[in-house]
C-alpha cells in the first residue's frame, strides 16, 4: 500500500513537473503583456508533433534542441503576427487573437497530422526503468520535477539578478517609462515568449513521454490545467506557477489514484473556484497596495 | 543644441502640438509653461519618440532624430523624467537608478555615488522599494534615475505636480544644480512662476501654439504672462 501511494506520488511530481513548466509560460506573458495567451496549449501539442517528426530523423540528442527551437519559432511568430499588431488595442482584442491561434492551431494539426493519436516515439534515455523493491519508475518520471526546479532556479536568477530580468520586471510593470529608460520593450516581449515556449517545448517531452500518443487537442485540457496552475500560484509570479503547477499534477494523480478518476479534471477546476473565493490572487499574487 | 522646427503632434484624434519651433541651447534652462492641455506633455514625448510627431523636424546635436525609436534618441542623450514620476515601484532605489543607465556598460559605482550626492535621502533608503518612498523622494529618484543615464539634455514634465511647496523649492535647487553640473534642461511647468525664476530662456504654449517667447525675466514681468500664469496684475 505504502509503496503503491509512493509510487503515485511520484507519478503526481512528474506530471506536476511538466505543467509547471507550461504553467510558467502563462505567468510570464500574462506578468508582461497582461493577456492570457490561449495558445499556449497548442503551442504545447505541436511540439509534440515536431517531435514525433525530428525523432523519426535524428538522434535524441540532437531532436530534443531540435524541437525546443521549432517551438520557440512557432510561439515567436505567433507573437509576431497575432499579438504585436494589436499592442495598442484593449486587452480583450489580444485574447480573442488569441483564442482564435488555439483553434488554428488544432485545425491545422488536425488537417495536416489527422485526428488520429499519433504514438509518441519513444525515447530510450528517458525510458529506462529502475526498481525500487516492488517501486518501479522509469527515469523521466524522476527527471522530471529535479529538472522542473533546476530550470525555475535557473529563470528565477536570471529575472531577479540580471540586466535582462530587471528590463523584464521594468516592462512588466510600466512599459512606457521602461522605453524612456531605453529598453527595447518588443524585443523584451519576444525574449518572455522564446522563454515561455522553449520550457513548455521541455514541459511536452516530459509530459508525452509518459503518455504515448499525440491527437490535436491534446494540448487543450492540460493547458487549461496549466493556467489554473499559474493562477493557483498568482498569475506574474514564476515561482507560484510552479508550485501551482505541482499542486495540480499531484492532485490529478492522487484522485486518480484514489478511483475517482472520473473527477480528476472536476477537481482541478473546483480547487481553481475555491483559490478565488478565498485568495483571488493566488498563493503570491502581486500585491495590488501602491502608493501614489 | 535642440533644435524644434515645424512640430505638428496628434494625439487622441486632435492636434496637441500646431507648427512648434524653439531652440534648446547648450547649457541652458529652458522652460514650456502654459495651462493643462496646452501640449507641453505632448511636445516633451515627442521629442523623445513615445508619441510619432506628424511632422516637423527634431535636431540634436546637428543630428535628425525624428521618426527615431525611443532608445535611438536616449542613446543619443536625451532623457525624460516623465509626468507623475513613474519610478518602478516594486523595485529598490537601488535598481531604479541601474534601469537608468540600462544603455550604459561598464561600471556605475561612481555614478550612483554621485546621485547619492545630490540626493542623500535616496542613499539612506537605497534598499527599500521605490513605491513606499514620499512623493518628494520618489521625484528625486526619478531625477536620479534620468541623470543616470549621463544625458546631455534631461527633459522633466511637470516635476512639481503634487508636492508640497517646501519639497517644491528643493526640487527646483535641484533643476539648479543639475544644470550647473553641465547637463542642460528642458523643463515644462504649470509653476509658471517657479519655472520662470530659474529659466535662462521661456515659451508659453496655448492650444498647442508658442504664444509669448523671451529670457526667464522678461516673461515674469509680461502682462499676458502674469495675468494667466502669475495670477498678478500690475498694481
Amino acid at each position: 500500500m505504502i509503496s503503491y501511494m509512493l509510487q503515485q506520488l511520484l507519478n503526481g511530481l512528474s506530471l506536476g513537473g511538466a505543467y509547471a513548466l507550461i504553467a510558467i509560460g502563462y505567468t510570464m506573458v500574462y506578468g508582461i503583456l497582461r493577456m492570457i495567451n490561449f495558445a499556449h496549449g497548442d503551442e504545447f501539442m505541436m511540439a509534440g508533433y515536431f517531435m514525433i517528426f525530428s525523432l523519426a530523423v535524428f538522434p535524441w540528442y540532437v531532436a530534443v534542441p531540435f524541437v525546443i527551437l521549432c517551438t520557440i519559432v512557432l510561439g515567436v511568430l505567433i507573437e509576431r503576427v497575432a499579438y504585436k499588431p494589436l499592442r495598442n488595442a484593449p486587452r480583450m482584442s489580444v485574447m480573442i487573437s488569441a483564442i482564435g491561434i488555439s483553434y488554428l492551431l488544432q485545425n491545422l494539426a488536425n488537417y495536416l497530422f489527422t485526428a488520429m493519436p499519433q504514438s509518441y516515439p519513444q525515447i530510450d534515455i528517458l525510458k529506462h526503468v529502475y526498481e525500487f523493491g516492488s517501486i518501479s519508475v522509469s527515469r523521466v518520471t524522476i527527471i522530471a520535477p529535479v529538472l522542473t526546479i533546476v530550470l525555475t532556479v535557473l529563470l528565477v536568477l536570471l529575472v531577479n539578478h540580471t540586466k535582462l530580468g530587471m528590463a523584464m520586471r521594468a516592462c512588466s510593470k510600466d512599459q512606457e517609462t521602461a522605453r524612456i529608460m531605453g529598453i527595447r520593450v518588443d524585443n523584451i516581449i519576444t525574449i518572455t515568449f522564446v522563454i515561455g515556449c522553449g520550457l513548455a517545448a521541455v514541459g511536452s517531452i516530459l509530459y508525452f513521454t509518459d503518455r504515448n500518443t499525440v491527437q490535436p487537442y491534446s494540448g487543450s485540457l492540460p493547458g487549461l490545467k496549466c493556467f489554473v496552475a499559474a493562477v493557483i500560484g498568482g498569475i506574474g509570479n514564476i515561482q507560484g506557477a510552479v508550485l501551482g503547477g505541482f499542486i495540480v499534477g499531484i492532485c490529478q494523480i492522487v484522485i486518480t489514484a484514489m478511483g475517482y478518476s472520473v473527477f480528476s479534471d472536476a477537481f482541478t477546476f473546483a480547487l481553481l473556484v475555491i483559490i478565488l473565493i478565498f485568495k483571488p490572487s493566488g498563493l503570491f499574487g502581486e500585491k495590488a497596495v501602491q502608493k501614489v | 543644441m535642440l533644435e524644434i522646427k515645424g512640430l505638428t503632434i496628434n494625439y487622441g484624434g486632435i492636434e496637441a502640438v500646431k507648427d512648434i519651433s524653439f531652440t534648446v541651447p547648450e547649457g541652458e534652462i529652458v522652460t514650456l509653461v502654459g495651462a493643462n492641455g496646452a501640449g507641453k506633455s505632448s511636445t516633451l514625448r515627442g521629442i523623445i519618440g513615445l508619441v510619432k510627431a506628424k511632422s516637423g523636424s527634431i535636431t540634436f546635436d546637428d543630428k535628425e532624430l525624428m521618426g527615431e525609436s525611443t532608445d535611438e534618441i536616449v542613446k543619443n542623450g536625451i532623457t525624460l523624467v516623465p509626468e507623475g514620476r513613474h519610478v518602478f515601484p516594486d523595485q529598490t532605489v537601488l535598481e531604479n537608478l541601474k534601469i537608468g543607465a540600462y544603455l550604459r556598460k561598464g561600471n556605475l559605482d561612481e555614478d550612483i555615488e554621485n546621485v547619492y550626492k545630490i540626493f542623500p535621502r535616496l542613499k539612506e533608503r537605497s534598499w527599500q522599494a521605490a513605491g513606499t518612498l514620499s512623493g518628494g523622494e520618489q521625484q528625486m529618484l526619478a531625477v536620479g534615475r534620468a541623470l543616470m543615464a549621463n544625458p546631455k539634455l534631461i527633459m522633466m514634465d511637470e516635476p512639481s505636480l503634487g508636492l508640497a511647496p517646501i519639497i517644491v523649492n528643493e526640487i527646483f535647487e535641484i533643476i539648479k544644480r543639475v544644470n550647473e553640473q553641465g547637463t542642460t534642461v528642458l523643463l515644462v511647468e504649470q509653476n509658471a512662476n517657479m519655472a520662470l525664476h530659474i529659466a535662462d530662456k521661456a515659451y508659453v504654449i496655448e492650444n498647442g501654439r508658442i504664444t509669448i517667447e523671451g529670457t526667464g525675466k522678461e516673461l515674469l514681468m509680461d502682462e499676458r504672462v502674469k495675468k494667466a500664469y502669475l495670477g498678478t496684475t500690475a498694481e
